[in-house]
Formats: structure tokens, sequence, C-alpha cells
């Protein structure tokens, strides 16, 4: 009789949490509406937990490496690091202004500034789940990050905040099977969608199945999209197909290490989307 | 096993998850140690604590690692994406249950079962998880069978380890204990 009753609360209770879930589901998939408010509450206190275990760990680290590696040789190499990250980001901005230079709307008068304003941030943790591929930053509302913008990093594109704290981000990373960014073939100009996957790869969408692209061309954010400054490299074409549309199946190996990255700027002035049509929403 | 039991080993499992699990298996191919707690717990407490800490594990990832909706639109197309908060809860909350139920009905207390037991649940969690989403959002890109195969033998050897620890741990401490306790004798006897 005990066993019967314990067997069915069980079961009761195995039905409660699921309908539960389901409810919680479906409320989702009804509504059109961003970000839940309950996640950015939830979000909010758990980035202070990460932010005090990354603390822990970052302090284990840190005096395990003085302990390891000489002091001097560490702070020189941390300069080095700094000064190498600062002339990566010079670059990328100078190529872009470069490629500026040489397009039609620069010889009508249509010349835009490429430099962009950025605030830096350090990365505290990583995503919760590897489902989704997000990290958190120790930067938030209140050193002036909004949901959208663009997250760089001296190799090329990160991602885009989606979920901001006073004291904490949420950053999509672009390998994210969610996220997304306007880009375009370097070499061709040809156009399409950067597509994450949720794993190593990007894909590349909508890029027209009689366009110039080769493996190994080079992949930049085309701007289009209104978060990602035009000219900032996304990837490098790993491989293309003839896909059974009118489209091509393009992977694209991206430039940034997602799992290696410790600091990251954040750009606080977002390019205006392209008057050809386009955005993120 | 007792609620805040439950809740303190799946909110470690989430620090180190968020903090440590990239160094160990980076990128796609990352461990779940939220999922292996929830697997762990099923199994040491039953489906009643297996299911409450798939719910909780769930949907706390679910909340932490949602990405909302975005729309990313050009003149060529348009690519729409969302994170539905409930799905990996509700996925979780499955596979603690019947593993919880495993582990009552069946003997898994040496390694092999073991690590067969956490390499079944991932799977499964995999087509449930995955399964949800291509019924909810029809642009939703899936995961290769190599990485969800990856994913699963890395839990699993988590997990084998996790068991190995906890089984482990009170035998040091005790043997830690009487050789102090042996020293304090001889030291009284000298």
């Amino acid at each position: 009789m005990a066993a019967t009753d314990i067997r069915q609360r069980t079961a009761v209770l195995f039905i409660a949490v699921m309908l539960g879930h389901i409810i919680l589901i479906s409320a989702q998939v009804n509504s059109r509406a961003g970000v839940p408010l309950l996640e950015v509450v939830t979000f909010g206190t758990f980035a202070e937990v990460q932010r005090a275990a990354s603390t822990v760990t970052g302090g284990v680290r840190t005096a395990w490496k003085g302990y390891v590696n000489l002091r001097g040789v560490r702070a020189e190499n941390e300069q080095l690091k700094k000064q190498l990250a600062d002339l990566q980001v010079q670059f990328q901005q100078e190529r872009a202004a470069a490629e500026h230079a040489h397009q039609l709307e620069a010889l009508l008068g249509f010349q835009r500034q490429v430099g962009v304003q950025t605030i830096a941030a350090g990365v505290i943790g990583a995503g919760a789940s590897p489902d989704f591929r997000t990290m958190t930053v120790d930067r938030g509302s209140s050193a002036g990050l909004k949901a959208n913008m663009a997250v760089i990093s001296p190799s090329g594109v990160v991602g885009r905040v989606v979920t901001v704290a006073s004291r904490a981000a949420k950053v999509q990373l672009l390998v994210d099977r969610n996220a997304g960014a306007g880009a375009l073939v370097e070499r061709s100009r040809a156009q399409g969608v950067v597509l994450g996957s949720g794993e190593d790869l990007l894909r590349m969408d909508y890029v027209s199945g009689i366009a110039d692209v080769k493996p190994g061309d080079t992949i930049v954010a085309s701007g289009i999209d209104g978060i990602y400054p035009k000219g900032f490299l996304i990837g490098k074409v790993e491989s293309v197909d003839r896909g059974a549309g009118i489209f091509k199946v393009i992977r694209v190996r991206p430039a940034v290490d997602f799992n290696r990255l410790e600091e990251v700027l954040v750009v606080t002035t977002p390019p205006q989307a392209n008057a050809a049509g386009g955005g993120v929403s | 096993m007792k609620g805040a039991v439950i809740a303190v080993i799946i909110a470690i499992a989430l620090a180190l998850q968020t903090t440590l699990a990239r160094y160990v298996t980076p990128g796609a191919n990352a461990i779940d140690l939220v999922f292996v707690a929830v697997v762990y717990i099923s199994l040491t407490g039953g489906p009643v604590a297996g299911l409450m800490a798939g719910a909780i594990a769930g949907l706390a990832q679910d909340a932490l690692a949602a990405t909302g909706v975005s729309v990313i639109s050009i003149g060529a197309g348009v690519a729409t994406a969302r994170s539905i908060i409930g799905v990996g809860g509700l996925a979780k909350t499955v596979v603690g249950f019947v593993t919880g139920i495993i582990g009552t009905q069946f003997i898994v207390a040496r390694p092999i079962p073991r690590a067969l037991v956490f390499f079944a649940a991932t799977m499964g969690h995999a087509i449930i998880f995955l399964g949800l989403y291509s019924v909810l959002d029809p642009n939703y890109g899936g995961t290769s069978y190599g990485t969800i195969a990856s994913q699963a033998g890395a839990n699993a050897l988590a997990g084998v380890l996790l068991f190995q620890v906890s089984e482990s741990l009170p035998g040091i401490v005790d043997r830690r204990r009487s050789m102090s306790g042996g020293m304090h004798i001889n030291r009284r006897l000298d």
C-alpha cells in the first residue's frame, strides 16, 4: 500500500514537473518577445556567482603561473601580448579602412568612418550549457553596454551582447546555433549570412550558386546587419559545395579561438544598417 | 536525497561548468558537468531526486544560456533563430526520472555499466532536446552524430570518475583518521 502511494506520488510529481515545462515552453513559443525578464534576473544573479568563482579560479591560476614562470619574463610576455593585440586590432581597422577607400561608394563621396569605439571586458565565465555557445563578460550596463553591441577580439568577430546585467553581460558567440552575421567574401565581394551551427565551424548561407567563392577565401563582416563593424574578420572558407537549391553550401572556420578568449572588446558604436535592407532584431 | 543537497550539487556543477569545463574539453565537444551531476543524483537518489535535479538543472541552464530571438535579414534572405527556456529542463527531467528508475531496478555499481548509463543518458537527452527544438523551431540547425557521441563519451568518463571519487573519499578520510589516531596513541604511549 505504502509502495503504491510512493509510486503514485512520484508519477504525479513527474507529470506536474513535465506539465510545468510544457506550459513554460508553450508560453515562449507563442510569444514574440525577445529576452524574458526571468532570464535577465537569473542571469544577473548567477553572473555574480560566476564573478566570484572566476576570481577564485583566476587567483589560483595566477598564483600558479607566478610560481612556475619567472616574474619578469611573464610581465614582459603579458606586455608584448597586449601590444600585439592592440596592433592586430589596429591592423584590422586599417584593412577595413583601405577596403572602403577602394569601393565605389568612396568615389561617390559616401566615405564612412571605420574606427570604432570599444570597451575592454574580461571573460569571467563560459556558457552554462554546451548546447548554447555563450560567455559572460565582466562589464554590464553600468559600463555602457547594451544588447546587440558587437564583441570583437584582435583575431576577429566574437559575437554580440544578448543580455545585460548591471555589472556583467552575456555574449552570444558567433558559433552559437542561434547566431548570425551579415558577411561577404573579401576577394569577390559575394554577400551572404554567416550562421553558427553550435559546432566549431560556421556556415555561410544565401550565397548565390554562381558566386565566386573558393576554399581559403577570407570572410569579413559586411556591416549590413547593423551590429558587426564592416570589414572585421569572421574566418576563412573551409569548403564550398554546390547545394541542392540555388545557393552554395559554404563552411567557414572562425578566425577566433573561442575557447582561449580572456579579454574582448565591446563595440559601443554600432554601425547603421545598410540602406539596401538589413538588420538584426 | 534532500532538496538542499541536490541544489548544492547542481550549483557546484554549474560553477565548474562555467569556469573550468571549457579548458577540459573545448568547443562543441564540451563536457556537460551539470548533466553529469543530474545523472549522478538520479543513480544515487532515485527517480524523484532525478526528476527534481533534472528540472532544476535544466531550467537553470536554459535561463543562463538562453540567447533570445534573433532575426537577421539582408537583401538575400532572412535567418531566424530562437532559444526556448524549458526545452533543456524537460529533456533533463525525463532523463533524470528514467535514469533514477534504472538505478533502482538494476545494479549499476561497476564502472562499465555506469559509463553505459551516462553514455545512453546523454544520447537520450540529445534526442529529446534536438527533437523538441526541431519541432518548435524549423530553423534549428541540429548537431552532428559525432559531436553527440563525443559529448556522451566525455560525460561517461566524467561520471565514472565522479563515482570513483565520491566512493573512495570516505575511505581516504577514514584511513587518515585512523592514521592520525594511531599516531596520537603512539605519542601517548611514548
